[in-house]
């Protein structure tokens, strides 16, 4: 098989948002990633890890309280951080989509469905009215939204929480997007529901040869749809590496706590092990290690930055004591 | 299973009046909670699962009678709950003790950790005045917070500790039953773990029982010992853990499992995608409320409403067809095989 074009390219990528007293908050701290045509990366740590920065900051979407300080962002082959306002709003909803966690939200209420839906082609495809219309019904046939044509006509209080996700689906892809960034895309909804989203997002991945970057806190939903994963935490990333990796072989202490805390469905825990203390103050975080404080195996080193240890190919990560793992028997992580 | 019955519903229901107009008329009725009966033995932890809608957080209200209920009955202890008149329901609410969802809406901004955890020992008349600082800086360690919490306020805390605080609240007048209506729904992953295990280790220390309401198959099955399954604000299925994760016989259930993502990517499990939305619990559908849904559905399933009947011993199913749905991968529940 051919190995598959690289699609994005985020080189040492920094965010920094300022608070009230005018301290800076590392949201992001140097995060780098690849992500390859048509392949699904997950995005997987806790809240303020930093997953949902990274992926507005791919749009530039920081708020005003808040700057990209550092770092590229390659969009086939185009560094998106040059370019301008304009040309980045042609990137946005064209080249790359965006699918949010609360799709009641992220929906404008006071405008149809269809409204909302031709807004998007109509800014990027040179069609006209009823043109745009017709992809839009397609778009939400796509999707599989019964009666497209008059679901168009309304308004998305009209809709079910699993009917405006899809809705918010089909107009993220109405212009064939390269990369959809799906934003806890599932996290509002039921888990049947769930369930028929996953697989939407799924199918139409396979149909329009689509990359998606996945960000969840789910390592269920992870399991089920990445290829490959990054774990991130405390604006960090801590591992990467493909679904059989980070499953099977979890190498950072911090992956391994996680993935031992889980209550899970399909095998026998006598007690659900945990990892103690919270993630840090984004004002404080430690400096070296950012987990070294709720580490089992933290040391003097852990207060040098770790750097990337290649365990295999495309596996990575980011701690001094990695060889050391296997030292973490459950016991140690559930004392508090 | 005959053992004394701590709580028991009969028959209860409730139903909110959709009102309509310039006039207010009732023009429809939710239909939150329908005909739900059951017992909770002494010292289990009794499971109500659902999508929501179904009526699980009502239920819980209901019990409480933070909700009137619209008909039905509520036995604490074999007393009638929905007969009690005000004052003595003030009395009998020192037996249940409640733990809810947002660790940031329950909490009182305006009060101190301390003063929240004792109020209810003062409004209970529990122990002596003198003696509930020492009772509430206990408690706080009990929790895993430290004592100097005593005199600092909510907003000080994380999403986790403030959970632990409002865990310290509901056992400050020592409950008899602790219902709790998605207390770890909020947190995030390390955290919930941390407060699962809180939650467990305090059962066995206070003699607990607890009524944990959640959406969540997995936590659930982590905790509870019997498990009641909602849909529409009706029981679809009310067993043992083993059993229900084992043998589900409603259709229901073994779609709700099957659709449970599993953090391990070898699982397979053939996954069932329901058709469509849950229907409105204002016009719920005819006959079994899940026909609309269901993959095995039958002429019957739209005209007769299926009874909650004993399928086999504690294992009880309102289908006509059960167990035609079966799911692909048993789960273990028993041996322990761990990460």
């Amino acid at each position: 098989m051919n190995k598959p074009s690289l699609l994005l390219d985020v080189k040492d990528l920094r965010v920094f948002f300022y608070n009230d007293n005018k301290e800076e908050l590392h949201a992001v701290d140097g995060v780098t990633f690849q992500v390859y045509c048509g392949e699904t990366v997950a995005l997987v740590g806790e809240s303020g890890c930093g997953k949902s920065v990274t992926s507005l900051a791919l749009l530039r979407l920081i708020d005003s309280n808040g700057r990209i300080t550092g770092g590229e962002i390659t969009f086939a082959g185009i560094n998106l951080l040059h370019l301008s306002k304009k040309q980045m709003q042609g990137i946005r909803g064209k080249d790359i989509s965006m699918i949010f966690q609360e799709p009641s939200t992220a929906l404008n209420p006071v405008f149809t469905i269809g409204d909302q839906i031709m807004e998007t082609i109509i800014l990027h495809q040179h069609v006209n009215q009823k043109e745009a219309r017709d992809i839009a019904e397609g778009m939400l046939k796509i999707a599989g939204i019964p009666d497209p044509g008059k679901r168009l006509l309304e308004y998305p209080h009209e809709l079910s929480g699993g009917m405006k996700q899809r809705a918010m689906i089909a107009m993220a892809l109405s212009c064939r997007p390269k990369l959809l960034i799906a934003d806890e895309p599932t996290t509002s909804l039921d888990v049947t529901i769930q369930a028929q989203i996953l697989e939407l997002i799924r199918d139409l991945q396979q149909k329009l040869n689509m990359a998606v970057i996945l960000i969840t806190h789910d390592l269920g939903i992870v399991a089920d749809m990445a290829n490959r994963i990054i774990v991130m935490y405390a604006g960090k990333i801590v591992e990467e590496g493909n679904r059989q990796d980070i499953f099977k072989d979890p190498s950072h202490p911090y992956t391994i706590g996680l993935l031992r805390s889980i209550p899970r469905l399909d095998i026998h825990q006598e007690k659900l092990s945990s990892i103690p203390g919270m993630v840090p103050d984004p004002v404080h975080f430690p400096s070296g290690c950012r987990f070294r404080n709720r580490c089992p195996l933290a040391d003097p080193l852990c207060q040098q930055e770790p750097s990337s240890a290649l365990i295999s190919d495309h596996h990575f990560v980011y701690c001094h004591h990695w060889k050391r793992k296997a030292e973490l028997q459950a016991e140690s992580f559930t004392n508090e | 299973m005959n053992e004394s019955v701590l709580l028991k519903t009969k028959h209860l229901t409730k139903f909110f009046p959709v009102k309509t107009g310039v006039f207010r008329r009732t023009s429809g009725w939710v239909k939150a909670v329908d005909d739900v009966s059951f017992q909770v033995y002494p010292g289990e932890t009794f499971g109500i699962v659902g999508e929501s809608g179904c009526g699980k957080s009502t239920l819980g209200m209901t019990i409480l009678r933070l909700i009137e209920p619209t008909s039905g009955s509520v036995f604490f202890e074999d007393r009638d709950v929905t007969t009690l008149s005000s004052s003595q329901l003030l009395r009998f609410r020192k037996n249940i003790q409640m733990i809810f969802q947002d660790p940031f809406s329950s909490l009182n901004p305006r009060m101190r950790v301390g003063s929240i955890i004792g109020e209810g020992m003062t409004v209970h008349g529990v122990g002596a005045r003198s003696n509930r600082e020492f009772i509430v800086r206990t408690l706080l360690e009990k929790v895993g917070l430290q004592a100097d919490s005593f005199d600092r306020y909510p907003h000080e805390f994380s999403g986790g500790q403030r959970q632990r605080i409002g865990i310290a609240r509901a056992l400050a007048i020592s409950p008899k039953l602790i219902i709790a209506d998605e207390a770890v729904s909020a947190l995030d992953v390390s955290i919930r773990s941390q407060i699962i295990n809180l939650m467990a280790d305090l059962k066995t220390e206070f003699q607990l029982t607890y009524l944990f309401i959640s959406h969540d198959l997995s936590v659930v099955k982590h905790l509870c010992d019997r498990i009641m399954v909602m849909y529409l604000g009706k029981t679809m299925e009310i067993t043992t853990r083993e059993i229900l994760f084992c043998r589900p016989l409603h259709p229901y259930t073994v779609s709700l499992i099957s659709a449970v993502p599993v953090p391990d990517p070898d699982y397979h499990i053939n996954r069932i995608l329901l058709l469509g939305d849950v229907p409105s619990p204002v016009h719920p559908p005819s006959g079994c409320r899940f026909h609309t849904r269901c993959p095995v559905t039958r002429k019957k399933c739209e005209t007769d409403e299926p009874l909650l009947i004993e399928q086999e011993p504690f294992h009880f199913v309102a289908c006509h067809y059960p167990g035609t749905l079966a799911i692909s991968v048993p789960l273990i529940l028993t041996s322990d095989s761990t990460l």
